[in-house]
Parts: structure tokens; C-alpha cells; sequence
């Protein structure tokens, strides 16, 4: 069977514009969250979020890196993001100058959540206020969520399978999934998998806020305010950047002498059928999507050194916690298992790409990142290595990402060290 | 350079992206300043902004320079 590793990556985060300053922010405990900036949120419940920070910012984005100043004029941010985060990986895995023969099989499955939010709003006032004739040309194409993958090829000469996956806040992992099984079934040697959101508007945030997911209650102390398994958590915080990975062919890797981050060897994707916010009260989706991801690795559970939870600051957190109680046991099997939500937030279509990728890290680096915020652990949490405020330091051969998304949809996929 | 000359060429570089002395009345939009379909259904709209003038179908589909954009708009804005 053809196997899958992992030989680049890329990150735009609240923490950072790159991989290694994302890391090393979460690994010192910083929090990528603060007052809303992009427009003025005084009238709305939720005033926080976790803002890819300005280019004059110490870990700042700059746009004009990597992405045309034509094409930032035309799409809306979660593009600019995921173009961004795709070359970076791309460079990571040195493959930004294939030959035709290697780009005819090389492809993308870079999706998001909700897509480009921010422009339908403001295009959509322009339409009201100004008439039909004053919408931009580019409003379709500009906001479209398969427009990361159709960029990405164009700048990159990609002609491989061209897949976009919207399965809101699991799309990052069944980004890579569905990746990984397009590359074991021959249908490509490389595939650049991965999420971005960015949908911090004000019909983003009024959106959540009123489906009573986000947290509204610390809008004073920001930086507290995602903090998972913790018995004051009060629903999520909005992030957004993107994550996205270069995955590859084992051989094909092997053979052009690739740096090798990581084997994706599990994959499981399961239906909740039970609501379209809340999950199933037992979890049984969560379970069933673990599970599998375990099975097709070839993994028992005591194989899993760390979990990248959902844990998303609500009370769904301790629901996935039982869940994984019940797949690994009472002490998760020896894994440490942490919500990196806690510090740059919930970046919805994002976040399962993302927090691979941190899984992959952990994989690199022998350490851990831990759970911000987490002062009083809820109940269950008890017998169980949530990694509290700092990083730790412990063995990581394999490890566990879950991502879960209104609808009912469940992705888990697990990563491992390649001997 | 006329007024309309210098509005028209900074609506230009902003939109395309492109060296602003590559902005000569006689560049075309598309063969030489990397427009395609669209981008000019967006400069016309800028255009039209700027200037306070209507651009028509069928006067937009005849506009294929830099100089054609100023001509029109120097004939028709009020």
C-alpha cells in the first residue's frame, strides 16, 4: 500500500505569520487573542478574537510575501491566508519548481468553514445601498472556499486533483484525510492539504454570538477568555490564518531525499445524527470517528502519546473528553492531551489543518503545548494530563487530532514519527 | 499630462498591480498590462467612480488602451 508522510508545512495563526514563530509562541504559553481590531465590535456581545496580527506587529502577517497585490485586492482574507500558508510549505518541502511531469501529479485539498464571510457582508450592503451595477466582478470568485485550492494551482502549476472539503470546523482534517487517501489511491504523487478561515466581521461574530457558541463574558480579559476543561470556560473564542501540509508519497519523498515530518496513518470520519450545534450528549460520533482513525493505523490506544483536542472552550469539551476516555481509557493510556484553542482561539475551518500541524510539531520536538487558562479543571478531568499552562517535555511517537463541526460531522486523524 | 491622464493612470497601477511607467496611453490593458475580462469590468467601474461618468457595454468593450480610457472619459464626464 502506498503510504503518506508529511514533508513540508505552513501556518498563518493568531501566534504568529510562520510555522516556527506560531510554535514557539504557543510552546511559551502566549495567547494570540485580544480586542477585536479589524472593525469597531462595541455593539456587539463578543468583543474578542484571536486576529492574524498586522504586518507592523511583532509576529505580523505581511500579505505582500507571497501573494500577488492583484489577487489580495480581488479575494477575500482566508485566501490570502491559505495561498500563504501553501507556499510556505511548498518552500518547506522544497517543491516550489517541480517539472511538468511532477506538477501533473501534484494537487490540493484546501478548504474552509464558511469561506469569504467578509466579502458577502460588505458586497452585499454595496448591492443594497448602490444597485446591482456596482458589485465587483470578482465577488464570486473572491469569496468561493474552493479558491485557495484554484489560486494555489495557478500560481503553483498544480494539475493534480483540485478538491476543496467544507465540513465547518472539521474541514482542516478532513482536508488532509481526504488527501492522504487521493495519494494511496494513485490519483497523485503530492498533494498541499490544509484550512484557513477568516471570517472576524461583523456578521461573523454577531452570527456565533447568537447561536450562543462564542464567549461573551470576558470581552475584559481577553486573553483568558478561551480556556478548555476549565469550569468558567463560556463558549469559544474566533480565530483565524490558515494550516496547510505538503503531503507526499512515501517513496516518492524517500527518493528526492525529503525532510519527513511525519506518516499520516490513521484517518476516521463519523456522523453525530443527532444536531445541527450540539453534539451528541455521549459523544458517540467522536468515539466512532476515533476509533476508526485508530483502526486504519493500526494503532492500539496506548500507541497515542498526545491528543490536540477539539476543546473548544464550551461544554461540548468535556463531552469529547469521555469520549476519549473511552477509546485510549480512564488516564488516556500514558497521553498527555491539550486544547490549543486556548491560546489562538477556535479557527473553525482552519483549526484541524492547524492543530495537525502542532501535532506534527509536537512529533518534531519531543514536547507537548499545553492548555491555557485551565486554573479549575471540571469535573472528569481527573486521572488525565490536560497540560496545564506550560509545555511538557515527553516522548511523542504518535498522535491524535480531533476536529468537530456543527452539523454533526467528525474528523480524527493520527500522525506518526517515521522510523 | 492631463488631469484625467494622471487619475486614470493611478486607478490603473492600484488595480493591476503594475509599474506606474508602464502606464502609457498606448498600453493595452490586456497585452500589455496583464488584464484580463474582468479586471477591465472592474477598471470601468473605477472609472465610472472617479469620474462620474456612465461607460456603456458596448463604449467599455471599445476601450483597449490606456489612452482609449482617457479619450473616453475626457468626450463624456461632465
Amino acid at each position: 500500500m502506498r503510504r503518506v508522510v508529511v514533508t513540508g508545512i505552513g501556518l498563518v495563526t493568531p501566534l504568529g505569520a510562520d510555522v516556527e514563530t506560531t510554535w514557539a509562541n504557543l510552546l511559551a504559553g502566549k495567547s494570540g487573542i485580544g480586542p477585536i481590531t479589524r472593525f469597531d465590535a462595541s455593539d456587539q456581545k463578543c468583543q474578542i478574537a484571536g486576529e492574524v496580527k498586522p504586518a507592523d506587529h511583532e509576529w505580523g502577517f505581511d500579505p505582500n510575501k507571497r501573494v500577488d497585490t492583484k489577487v489580495q485586492r480581488q479575494v477575500d482574507p482566508f485566501i490570502v491566508y491559505g495561498i500563504d500558508a501553501a507556499g510556505q510549505a511548498l518552500e518547506d518541502a522544497g517543491l516550489t519548481e517541480m517539472d511538468d511531469a511532477t506538477k501533473e501529479r501534484a494537487g490540493c485539498s484546501i478548504g474552509s468553514g464558511i469561506g469569504g464571510l467578509p466579502g458577502i457582508e460588505l458586497e452585499s450592503v454595496n448591492l443594497h445601498e448602490r444597485g446591482p451595477g456596482r458589485v465587483s466582478p470578482h465577488f464570486v470568485h473572491g469569496r468561493l472556499i474552493n479558491l485557495i485550492s484554484g489560486q494555489v494551482s495557478i500560481k503553483y502549476g498544480l494539475m493534480g486533483p483540485n478538491h476543496a472539503v467544507v465540513t465547518a470546523c472539521s474541514t482542516g482534517a478532513h482536508s488532509i484525510g481526504d488527501a492522504a487517501r487521493m495519494i494511496r489511491d494513485d490519483d497523485a504523487d503530492i498533494m498541499l492539504a490544509g484550512g484557513a478561515e477568516a471570517t472576524i466581521c461583523p456578521i461573523g461574530i454577531a452570527g456565533f454570538a447568537q447561536a450562543r457558541a462564542l464567549n461573551c463574558s470576558m470581552n475584559d480579559r481577553p486573553t483568558e477568555a478561551s480556556r478548555p476543561y476549565d469550569k468558567d470556560r463560556d463558549g469559544f473564542v474566533m480565530g483565524e490564518g490558515a494550516g496547510v501540509v505538503v503531503l507526499e508519497e512515501y517513496e516518492h519523498a524517500k527518493a528526492r531525499g525529503a525532510k519527513i515530518y511525519a506518516e499520516v496513518v490513521g484517518y476516521g470520519l463519523s456522523g453525530d445524527a443527532y444536531h445541527v450545534t450540539a453534539p451528541h450528549p455521549e459523544g458517540k460520533g467522536a468515539e466512532a470517528s476515533m476509533r476508526m482513525a485508530l483502526k486504519k493505523a493500526g494503532l492500539e490506544a496506548t500507541d497515542i502519546d498526545y491528543v490536540n483536542a477539539h476543546g473548544t472552550s464550551t461544554m461540548a469539551d468535556t463531552i469529547e473528553l469521555a469520549a476519549v476516555k473511552r477509546v485510549l481509557g480512564d488516564d488516556l493510556g500514558g497521553a498527555s492531551m491539550s486544547s490549543t484553542k486556548s491560546a489562538i482561539g477556535h479557527l473553525l475551518g482552519g483549526a484541524g489543518a492547524v492543530e495537525s500541524i502542532f501535532c506534527i510539531l509536537a512529533i518534531r520536538d519531543q514536547i507537548v503545548p499545553p492548555t491555557l487558562n485551565l486554573h479549575t479543571p471540571d469535573d472528569g478531568t481527573n486521572g488525565v494530563d490536560l497540560v496545564p499552562l506550560t509545555a511538557k517535555k515527553r516522548e511523542v511517537k504518535a498522535a491524535l487530532n480531533n476536529s468537530f463541526g456543527f452539523g454533526g460531522t467528525n474528523a480524527s486523524l493520527v500522525v506518526k514519527k517515521v522510523d | 499630462m492631463s488631469d484625467t491622464a494622471d487619475r486614470v493612470k493611478k486607478i490603473v497601477v492600484e488595480h493591476l498591480g503594475v509599474e506606474e511607467d508602464k502606464v502609457t496611453p498606448d498600453a493595452s490593458f490586456i497585452d500589455d498590462l496583464g488584464a484580463d475580462s474582468l479586471d477591465i469590468v472592474e477598471l470601468v467601474m473605477a472609472f465610472e467612480e472617479e469620474f462620474g461618468v456612465e461607460i456603456p457595454d458596448d463604449a467599455a468593450e471599445k476601450i483597449n488602451t490606456v489612452g482609449d480610457a482617457i479619450k473616453f472619459i475626457d468626450d463624456n464626464a461632465g
